[in-house]
């Protein structure tokens, strides 16, 4: 696609002995102008594209572009977020997380069942303390025992949701209609429902971690290259087991919001519990963040996540059915990361 | 088996280049049949490409392979293969899971209206072994094989498809000396019923006993083709150093009789090590001569705590350190400069602050460890000026940086850190000759700042121009030490197993 680096040009650069290795980069920090290479097209093609559905939503349906339906797109979006802004962590230093609705599940009817069992307040630690254990037990799973984490947190998954349908017996726990326990699902805060507030809290903290600090820092390290990051002195053990941790704790607090919407906690796959990790890793992958590891940010996972939910949204609007709207989502996340594979197979 | 059209393979006027770099250049070669034919080289001479040239692995640039005297252009080892020519080496692994049989016969294996007749294949294997002589489990897998064993299965694969010559690249850098012996027997063999066997080794006993014919490479150039019984062990270094292999000029400042910064004593690895001693005195530098595989990188990674060690202590400024990790290497005041960037040193998505910065990010940072970017920025401006990485731009992406630019930044993250003892491993691989320069002025300078420099490379003009002491490695021991610049044949001798040769 680009020109093949001139050689002339080049010349007084160092000669890489390593075969197969072309030179990584036609656009050399000198010399940038503007200039679109398929860098860009990789790294901000994402926004470009959601601008693109924005426009054409607010032309196709009246009400797409009002206040009201634009905060109802973050609200239904809220627990799928906050769990691909989290995830976000672990798949950028490397690892997967397939059991994000499973330990989502499971943390819930745990939640619940401490408030039917020891009080309300109790939920609120169970459920985020629940999701933060699980998350470590995947963590050591994949750096003690060297299971590859896309079968891990599969086999974890299986069995966080076998248990939260034995402890409800495969029903509903009901839980007491405090009016605590429903604040976070049922209130709003400046005509905004706290769960959408919890939602952008978290992206917003979350991308400030990664970007300005050691710990973020240490994220891409461990994804680009954990040998080189292992020799730097980290202890990429450690960094991986806290990015499950903090997807568990995540997905719990996922959780709670979901329990505290509905008053109930519930073991069903047939709901959010049963796509929550696809829908949430495609949000991931549609923002462009690489899946192997050390390039993303969680600002590009919301941008997704908000992408897919407007997709429903305004598809809705415009009455178009629902098997049209996988089949865009789909092409779009094919799209996405078929750009990056293209950009960086060069 | 049919031995009418015996192949002769025949280079003429041989160039490869790898990004630049000449890896051969003009190289003619004839290899007679029924003949074993030794390419002999330092490390990075050309041995191994040449090698790979005529197995069909990779293609001249210039020049023109001819089999039989027909004009070739293989464009993979399988073009080769159904030429007749089989190529041996530990990078063209066979399928690990299946059997030996299964490996032998792949892609020849026996078959009817598409389905593997497998009881045919077992019998041809059986007869196949009964008539060459090699024993080997034809049910065995071959993951479960050790490196002598996957070798027979590989020769038992190149006769089964009846090549005609068998290239074998370094084949006993990983055999003990009876499997060496073994193989060597079965060359014997093969050479016995009119095979060509094309043998690349950096081994000159070993070529010395069982070749022909040896041709002699040096940078890549031809230096002769000649008779084995026309050589000797001293006269092929010779031939593949040079008379006039003078070592660069560097200069080289006095070695201070300083205090002793790194002590290293009685380092053991099971297989790797073998009772690893040194001492580095503050702004010495020493440096490390040895083959390809005689443990100079392993001594690196064991002293730095990139890998275990069995048994040994190592000790900084006199105080005896507990390095299970490269962090607890780091904290005892080491820096680890790795033999391969790409692979176990740069963060190549990431920007050249960021590479730079990565083993101390402390340093640039805050309270609950919130980077202060702008600190991050103007010392890695610092840092840049200090190895004249250009150009200086902190946030160039490090993927996009030449060779040398990035060993320079490699460089830079270490020197962040102010090490009391910095370990060198091939600190010039794959950059330009400016860039080398660069690094070893940085070397020499660390060095008069006091730092205790190891310094380990292929590169015997790089080893010998710029320490104050040479350690030998051969074979997992230091064999020999020379103080203040040896002769350069005395080192590659040494370094070869000529002269006080140990057991192996």
């Amino acid at each position: 696609m680009t020109a093949p680096t001139d050689p002339a040009a080049s010349g007084s650069l160092a000669p890489v002995p390593e075969p197969g290795h072309p030179a990584a980069g036609d656009a050399g920090a000198a010399g940038l102008r503007l200039r679109v290479t398929p860098q860009h097209v990789r790294d901000y093609g994402i926004i470009v594209f959601a601008a693109a559905l924005f426009i054409y939503f607010t032309v196709a349906a009246s009400t797409f572009l009002t206040w009201d339906n634009l905060l109802n797109i973050v609200y239904q979006n809220a627990t799928i977020g906050i769990a691909a802004c989290a995830v976000t962590f672990t798949i950028i230093a490397g690892n997967f997380d397939l059991s994000l609705g499973s330990i989502f599940a499971l943390s819930e009817v745990l939640g619940a069942w401490a408030a039917v069992h020891w009080g309300v307040a109790w939920c609120f630690p169970v459920t985020i303390g629940s999701g933060a254990v699980m998350g470590l037990i995947n963590g050591l799973l994949v750096t003690k025992l060297r299971v590859n984490a896309f079968l891990a947190t599969l086999a974890s998954g299986l069995s966080f949701g076998g248990i939260a349908v034995g402890v409800t017996h495969g029903g509903l726990l009901i839980t007491p209609s405090s009016s605590a326990f429903t604040f976070i699902g049922q209130h709003k805060a400046g005509g905004i429902w706290d769960s959408a507030i919890i939602f952008i809290v978290l992206a917003v903290v979350l991308q400030l971690v990664l970007a300005y600090t050691v710990f973020g820092r240490h994220l891409y390290g461990v994804g680009d290259n954990r040998n080189a990051a292992r020799l730097s002195g980290l202890k990429v053990d450690r960094i991986v087991i806290q990015t499950f941790v903090i997807t568990g704790a995540a997905c719990g607090l996922a959780g709670l919001i979901d329990s505290s919407m509905t008053g109930s906690g519930t073991s069903s796959q047939e709901g959010l519990a049963g796509q929550l990790a696809l829908l949430a890793i495609a949000g991931v992958a549609l923002g462009g963040t690489s899946i192997f590891g050390g390039v993303g940010a969680v600002w590009r996972t919301v941008l997704g996540v908000l992408m897919l939910g407007m997709i429903t949204n305004g598809f809705d609007l415009i009455a178009v059915a629902d098997y049209w709207q996988n089949i865009v989502r789909g092409i779009l996340i094919i799209i996405a990361v078929a750009i990056g594979f293209v950009v960086d197979r060069r | 088996m049919s031995t009418t059209a015996l192949p002769h393979v025949r280079l003429d006027s041989i160039g490869k280049r790898y990004s630049g770099t000449k890896a051969l250049d003009n190289v003619s070669v004839e290899v007679a049949a029924g003949t074993v034919h030794a390419l002999v080289g330092a490390n990075g001479a050309g041995k191994s490409t040449l090698g790979k040239i005529i197995g069909g692995v990779i293609r001249p640039d210039e020049g023109q392979v001819f089999v039989g005297g027909r004009p070739v252009r293989y464009a993979s080892p399988r073009d080769a293969r159904t030429d007749g020519i089989a190529t041996i080496s530990q990078e063209l692994s066979p399928m690990p899971h299946m059997t030996v049989i299964e490996n032998v016969y792949f892609g020849i294996e026996p078959r009817r209206a598409g389905i593997v007749q497998f009881r045919q294949m077992r019998r041809r294997y059986a007869e196949l072994v009964a008539e060459w002589g090699f024993e080997l489990d034809g049910g065995a897998r071959v993951e479960s094989l050790r490196t002598a064993d996957i070798q027979k299965a590989e020769i038992l694969r190149a006769v089964a498809s009846d090549a005609q010559v068998i290239v074998m690249d370094e084949p006993t850098s990983s055999l003990t000396s009876i499997e060496t012996e073994k193989l060597h027997r079965m060359i014997d063999v093969l050479r016995e019923r009119g095979k060509t066997i094309v043998y690349v080794s950096h081994f000159l006993d070993e070529v010395l006993g069982l070749a022909d014919t040896v041709t002699v490479l040096r940078s890549g150039r031809l230096v002769r083709t000649a008779p084995v019984a026309e050589e000797t062990e001293e006269s092929l270094v010779a031939g593949m150093f040079g008379a006039a292999a003078a070592a660069e000029n560097f200069t080289k400042p006095a070695p201070a009789t300083a205090p002793v910064v790194l002590d290293v004593s009685g380092l053991n690895r099971r297989g790797v090590l073998r009772d690893i001693s040194l001492q580095l005195r503050a702004g010495e530098i020493v440096g490390v001569a040895g083959l390809i595989g005689s443990g100079r990188t392993e001594l690196a990674r064991a002293v730095t705590g990139a890998d275990p060690v069995d048994s040994g202590t190592i000790a900084v400024d006199g105080t005896v350190r507990h390095i299970r990790s490269p962090a607890d290497a780091m904290a005892a005041g080491m820096a680890y400069l790795p033999e391969s960037r790409k692979d176990d040193g740069l963060f190549l998505e990431l920007s050249v602050a960021a590479n730079i910065t990565f083993a101390d990010l402390r340093s640039v940072a805050g309270r609950l460890g919130v980077l202060s970017l702008g600190r991050e920025r103007s010392r890695t401006r610092e840092l840049l000026d200090l190895t004249s990485v250009r150009p200086a731009n902190p946030s160039a992406k490090v993927g996009h940086l030449s060779g040398g630019n990035q060993q320079k930044v490699l460089f830079a993250r270490w020197l962040l850190r102010n090490p009391r003892v910095l370990v060198l491993d091939e600190p010039t691989r794959g950059v330009d000759v400016a860039a080398r320069a660069a690094i070893h002025r940085l070397v020499n300078r660390l060095a008069a700042e006091g730092t205790a420099v190891l310094l380990i490379s292929s590169e015997i003009e790089e080893v010998l121009g710029l320490a104050h002491r040479v350690l030998v490695m051969r074979r997992g021991s230091i064999t020999r030490e020379f103080s203040a610049d040896p002769p350069l044949d005395a080192v590659m001798e040494a370094a070869f197993g000529l002269g006080g040769r140990t057991i192996a």
